[in-house]
């Protein structure tokens, strides 16, 4: 057994063929198991890392880290000549699926409804949908994709969101970092960021197919982002605001991706 | 006499050895994404003979609701199994090792020899030339290809916008989720096959991709004499197993 060790130290020169194989294996073996063992350590400390302050359920820190990282990187590809394919009315489904109704609670008086735009310097504009319809009006159809991983081709109309912003002198607003959005009773919101906000094909949303919103998809006013996932896209908007920190957003408390940048 | 042959290379043992892990990780998470959206069966008409997945399997591996830790994982893992390809590939290249790999003139005839012949249809061993045989060079090699695969569908899934013209490559945002997927489901079907093999093949051959060298017997006196000499054998044939 003394010579087996020894042998482990032994110059290579000095070993018979089947000594040097041994020596050689268990080397090779002894690292090897190091290496897994460094791994699965790493692993073990990945899944007990703190987690991102999430309310249901986070994500560990590093791993929110990565998602913030992989934005600073794919965010680079974002452009307003990159649009969404679009597609013929006649491509778009008759029913749009309706996924999700946090803050669609039945508590809500659409003849009062205004939505409220916070400006920067502490005043707020209150819209009704007549002064949005009073814009031109843009319209979008394209392949709507939800962050589950479904997609429907589907067709909107609205005010494309940079005229809007052009339309109300909100030049200010526009250099925030951010945009963010929140129904009438702040159960549901989401944050933005201005590039993707003021992206061409972003609207505020009151037609589906050719008529008004229906309730159950955010009547009167909803977003749609066609460069986002459909967790963006908030339906009944009840306020709007800006900010160079990142606002609150319901889903990236919850585990996701802040960006989700298509 | 034996005589200590070198076979894989440290780098590629280093290569092998990270995407295992990094690899499962990534159709782990894979699976928690999927999951939330899993309308993939294989079946005609109203018939569906295998569904992906059955709610049994999803249970067994704790699957749902688990959307969001899995996009995190994989996002975060994307980049090493990214890295840890493309390092693979460029060392291939550089190294000249791709003339092990890279399936040859014969190899597409004599794959159906090895298939006969692991089937034991056929008795006479398949020649192998160099370190793998023909059907490795062919299996090796396509799983190559799927890595790369993978990483263009993926992406194309991730930033279907930005990147709209790869997603118009692999026929659209669905197409590319589909191919995403069967992709995963051939790397399962490689490891199936490859670890059988692999086991089959014994103790010598999966040492060589830990210790990176094998044993060989030798006949001829001459070069038994030559024994504690490590020889790289580029020209040799190794009489090397499968997996």
């Amino acid at each position: 057994m003394a010579n087996f060790f020894s042998n482990l130290f032994r110059k290579n020169s000095k070993l018979e063929t089947n000594q040097l194989i041994v020596k050689k294996t268990i080397i090779s073996f002894t690292f090897f198991f190091l290496f897994a063992g460094a791994a699965l350590w790493g692993w073990y400390w990945l899944r007990h890392q703190p987690l991102d302050g999430g309310i249901r359920g986070g994500i560990p820190q590093p791993l929110r880290a990565g998602l913030d990282k992989n934005e600073k990187i794919f965010s680079g590809l974002l452009s307003d000549k990159h649009l969404a394919r679009e597609y013929p009315r006649s491509s778009a489904v008759k029913k749009a699926r309706v996924n999700g109704n946090v803050g669609m609670g039945n508590d809500f008086d659409a003849a009062t409804w205004q939505m409220y735009v916070i400006r920067s310097n502490g005043d707020s504009l209150k819209l009704k949908l007549d002064d949005l319809k009073k814009l031109p009006k843009t319209e979008v159809v394209f392949n709507f994709k939800c962050i589950e991983g479904w997609s429907q081709i589907t067709w909107w109309g609205g005010v494309k969101f940079s005229d809007f912003m052009k339309a109300y002198g909100l030049t200010a607003e526009a250099g925030k970092n951010y945009l963010g959005l929140s129904t009438p009773d702040e159960e549901y919101y989401v944050g933005i960021d201005m590039a993707s906000a003021m992206h061409p094909q972003t609207i505020l949303c009151y037609e589906l197919n050719g008529a008004p919103l229906p309730m159950n998809q955010g009547y009167p006013l909803r977003l749609i982002i066609p460069t986002k996932y459909g967790v963006k896209h908030l339906k009944r908007i009840g306020t709007m605001y800006f900010d160079d920190a990142r606002p609150p957003d319901y889903w990236a408390e919850r585990g996701y991706d802040y960006f989700t940048g298509l | 006499m034996k005589k200590i042959v070198k076979k894989h290379p440290l780098a590629i043992r280093w290569f092998h050895w990270i995407n295992f892990p990094v690899l499962a990780i990534m159709i782990w998470s894979g699976l928690l994404i999927y999951w939330a959206n899993d309308v993939y069966k294989i079946g005609f008409g109203d018939k569906t003979l295998l569904k992906f997945f059955p709610d049994s399997f999803y249970k067994a591996l704790h699957i749902p609701f688990r959307l969001a830790e899995g996009m995190a994982y994989h996002f975060f893992f994307m980049w090493f199994f990214f890295l840890n390809g493309i390092a693979y590939v460029l060392y291939t290249i550089f190294s000249g090792e791709w003339r092990y790999l890279l399936p040859q003139r014969r190899s597409w005839k004599d794959a159906w020899l090895v298939l006969l012949h692991d089937l034991h249809i056929r008795k006479t061993v398949p020649p192998v030339e160099g370190k793998y045989n023909a059907a490795q060079r062919i299996a090796y090699s396509a799983i190559i290809v799927m890595g790369i695969g993978s990483i263009l569908t993926g992406l194309a899934i991730y930033k279907p916008i930005q990147l709209g013209w790869l997603c118009t490559i692999f026929g659209g945002y669905k197409s590319a989720r589909v191919i995403h997927f069967i992709l995963t489901i051939g790397y399962v079907l490689f490891f199936l096959i490859h670890v059988i093999q692999v086991i089959l093949a014994g103790w010598n051959n999966f040492r060589g991709m830990i210790a990176g060298f094998e044993v060989v017997k030798v006949k001829d006196e001459s070069v038994a004499a030559d024994v504690n000499t490590e020889t790289i054998s580029k020209d040799e044939s190794l009489k090397s197993g499968n997996g």
